[in-house]
């Protein structure tokens, strides 16, 4: 069709559309983009396939890191959990194992998370609550009891923490006879999204740095298939952010680390091929779709230009996502299924490298088996029914999706530079600028789930009266800290104790210089320091964070 | 004029999980109320002291953890021993209904889960301080 006809087909349809009439109604993204009723050659005018686009696995990535995706090889089915003792955990990954899953990922307890043992005080009532209790690295030996940790590769959800319990996995494959190089797996490690969304922080920002740029570097040497930091947007999203700025922070945290470990004297094609992320998948379809796609040109664009990465993977967006714990309703819990399902399906079409689907109970509790198998069959469903892993990112080139995905861009770009303005990510944790942001998001999309604006089937429409919940829960024996208790007071009565505390007294030293932090914590590890001994013995040289308080 | 209603936020446990008790402490506040929000990772010593210190007339527990079972009754009974049993205690966070229901017999007044209209803690509240 020539420019002119284009343009009188156009009008012509516009002129159809007045006419005939739009229903009322919000349409917008969850974000709160205006959509328009239709998208054309207009909305996409100037974008360069190979400048904006390329082919997958070529920059800048936007179709996708790997040229062959998931023709190559499906994404990896990793469902998060962890309850009660390192036993009953390590009972649930092998009936996930047994169930098809090909990666681990595991859920700590709060005192884990924390950094407590589970005999302290501030641990009461908390112990294998909302994951695994892991104390010293005989729990984490028990974890793994009979998994190959040189096949499988495991994620781990820790932060504050994390230097420790990565030294506890390499000591527990160590000991199966597994190669500190053989083993494969993620950290969680960014502490930025501590202080911004998730809240479980230890120490105050520069120590922090300072741990996980000596874990980038020791994992470079040491541990080459490790991802040292998983940048998450996911909790950013869950504490109530919108897409743009759960991508907008996300990127930011991103860029943090990289010049922290320019700063910390590191190559930055030495660590940055091993950053990961991990998103969250919402309720809105496209604009999650768009949100991965932006993500990965973004990162591909600045990893090249501005901090001059030669390695072509450290310009990869390599990412996991996990749907929307936040967008699961405890009415009519069953319906959680569907919700999930399409969060999902938005992920696979955004090119993701691994994914979590949540289970139906969550918001009520801790997830049954039943319920966390269909989670799983929910993602084989897609991967092996729907037929859309047999094309890569079968999206491209839809009018509405790419126009969304420079929309979600430019509106990045216009985040960063806000950050820049303030100083930069640690200073804009200071002054609570992102904890606002996040916080006015949260109220106003509260607010409109109130008003009706935003429709949420089971809660605010399409209720049931007399609502019985009819599935099983899981619940967590209350002899279960009583037995951690135990394991862990048996642990430091059945240790060489005198050398336990020489590691420690080393540990500290190492602490007070400028030596990689990571070696002491090896060694701690190996002779069964704690967690708790540990985190202790840093809280005496780094001190401990306060947040800044506002509502 | 008479007094606004005082309420307490608190965020007892380890967890980090505050955009619920963020919403509700705004929702309370656009309605009128004094809050004050304590921050996270309380004792149920330090959410006792600072409810008798600020000398709120209610306190809202919110926990997402597990561990509402031992911090909830704790809360109760410190304020009991703080001569403080008339302060109006309700909760929020992801608890079972054996939960709820054991809760609200040892005497907090309401538990609002997943999905709660922030208009029915405010008209709660309400209800209980007419006056104010």
């Amino acid at each position: 069709m020539d420019r002119k006809r284009y343009e009188e087909a156009k009008r012509r349809y516009h002129e159809t559309l007045e006419r005939c009439g739009c229903r009322e109604g919000d349409f917008t993204t969850v974000s709160g983009f205006p959509v328009r009723p239709l998208y054309g050659p207009d909305d996409v005018e100037g974008l360069d396939y190979g400048e904006d686009l390329g082919f997958p696995g070529e920059y800048p990535f936007t179709r996708g890191v790997y040229p062959t995706m998931y023709r190559g090889r499906p994404w990896t089915q990793r469902q998060f959990s962890g309850f009660g003792t390192a036993r009953d955990t390590n009972g649930r990954y092998h009936y996930l194992l047994d169930h098809g899953q090909t990666g681990l990922s595991v859920a700590f307890d709060m005192p884990t998370i924390m950094g407590y043992d589970s005999d302290h005080e501030r641990s009461e009532g908390e112990v294998g609550r909302c994951g695994v209790a892991i104390d010293s690295l005989r729990d984490m030996e028990i974890l793994f009891d009979g998994i190959d940790l040189g096949e499988i590769t495991t994620s781990m959800t820790i932060n504050a923490p994390a230097s420790i319990l990565l030294a506890f996995y390499l000591c527990a494959g160590e000991k199966k006879g597994t190669p500190f190089e053989a083993m494969g797996g993620t950290i969680q490690n960014d502490i930025f999204k501590e202080y911004i969304a998730q809240k479980s922080w230890i120490f105050p920002p520069q120590p922090s740095l300072r741990i996980i740029t000596d874990i980038l570097a020791f994992c470079a040497d040491h541990v080459p298939r490790w991802n040292t930091i998983s940048i998450s947007g996911y909790h950013i999203r869950e504490a109530g952010s919108t897409a743009v700025q759960e991508l907008a922070f996300t990127l930011a945290d991103g860029f943090a680390y990289v010049e922290a470990g320019i700063a910390a004297g590191l190559d930055v094609d030495r660590f940055a091929p091993r950053l990961s992320f991990f998103f969250n998948a919402h309720l809105d379809f496209f604009e999650e779709i768009a949100k991965y796609r932006a993500a990965r040109r973004i990162w591909a664009r600045r990893m090249k230009e501005k901090y001059g990465a030669k390695d072509e993977r450290s310009l990869l967006l390599r990412f996991h996502t996990q749907t929307a714990g936040c967008t699961l309703t405890a009415q009519q819990p069953e319906n959680n299924i569907v919700r999930t399902a399409f969060q999902a399906l938005s992920a696979v079409l955004g090119g993701t490298q691994s994914l979590h689907t949540n289970s139906m109970d969550e918001t009520l509790a801790l997830p049954s088996e039943k319920a966390v198998r269909i989670a799983l069959r929910t993602q084989q469903l897609i991967a092996h029914e729907t037929g859309v892993v047999n094309t890569i990112d079968p999206l491209a080139g839809s009018y509405f999706v790419e126009s969304l995905t420079n929309e979600m861009e430019e509106a990045a770009e216009a985040y960063f530079r806000k950050i820049d303005e303030l100083g930069g990510v640690v200073a804009a944790i200071d002054r609570g600028f992102f904890q606002r942001e996040i916080q006015r998001s949260a109220y106003e999309y509260q607010k409109a789930v109130e008003r009706g604006s935003k429709i949420m089937v089971g809660v605010n429409r399409f209720q049931l009266e007399d609502e019985q919940i009819e599935i099983p829960l899981l619940r967590i024996d209350p002899e279960v800290e009583r037995r951690q208790i135990e394991a862990v007071r048996e642990v430091r009565a059945g240790r060489d104790n005198d050398k336990a505390a020489r590691q420690l007294e080393l540990l500290g030293v190492a602490a007070r210089g400028s030596d990689n932090l990571m070696p002491a914590i090896i060694e701690c590890a190996r002779c069964y320091c704690t967690e708790g001994e540990i985190i202790d013995t840093f809280k005496g040289v780094f001190g401990e964070y306060k947040e800044p308080l506002f509502i | 004029m008479a007094r606004k209603v005082r309420v307490l936020i608190a965020k007892p446990g380890l967890d980090g999980h505050d955009r619920g008790a963020k919403v509700v402490a705004n929702a309370l506040k656009d309605a009128g109320m004094e809050v004050i929000y304590t921050g996270l990772h309380q004792t149920p010593e330090m959410i006792a002291e600072s409810a008798v210190q600020e000398d709120v007339d209610v306190v809202g527990l919110s926990i997402l953890s597990g561990a509402h079972m031992t911090m909830f009754p704790r809360v109760l009974g410190l304020l009991r021993e703080k001569g403080a049993a008339d302060m109006l205690v309700f909760g929020g966070g992801i608890i079972p209904a054996e939960d709820v229901e054991e809760l609200e017999k040892l005497g907090v007044a309401r538990i609002f889960g997943p999905g709660t209209d922030t208009g029915d803690i405010v008209s709660f509240i309400r209800d209980r301080f007419p006056a104010n």
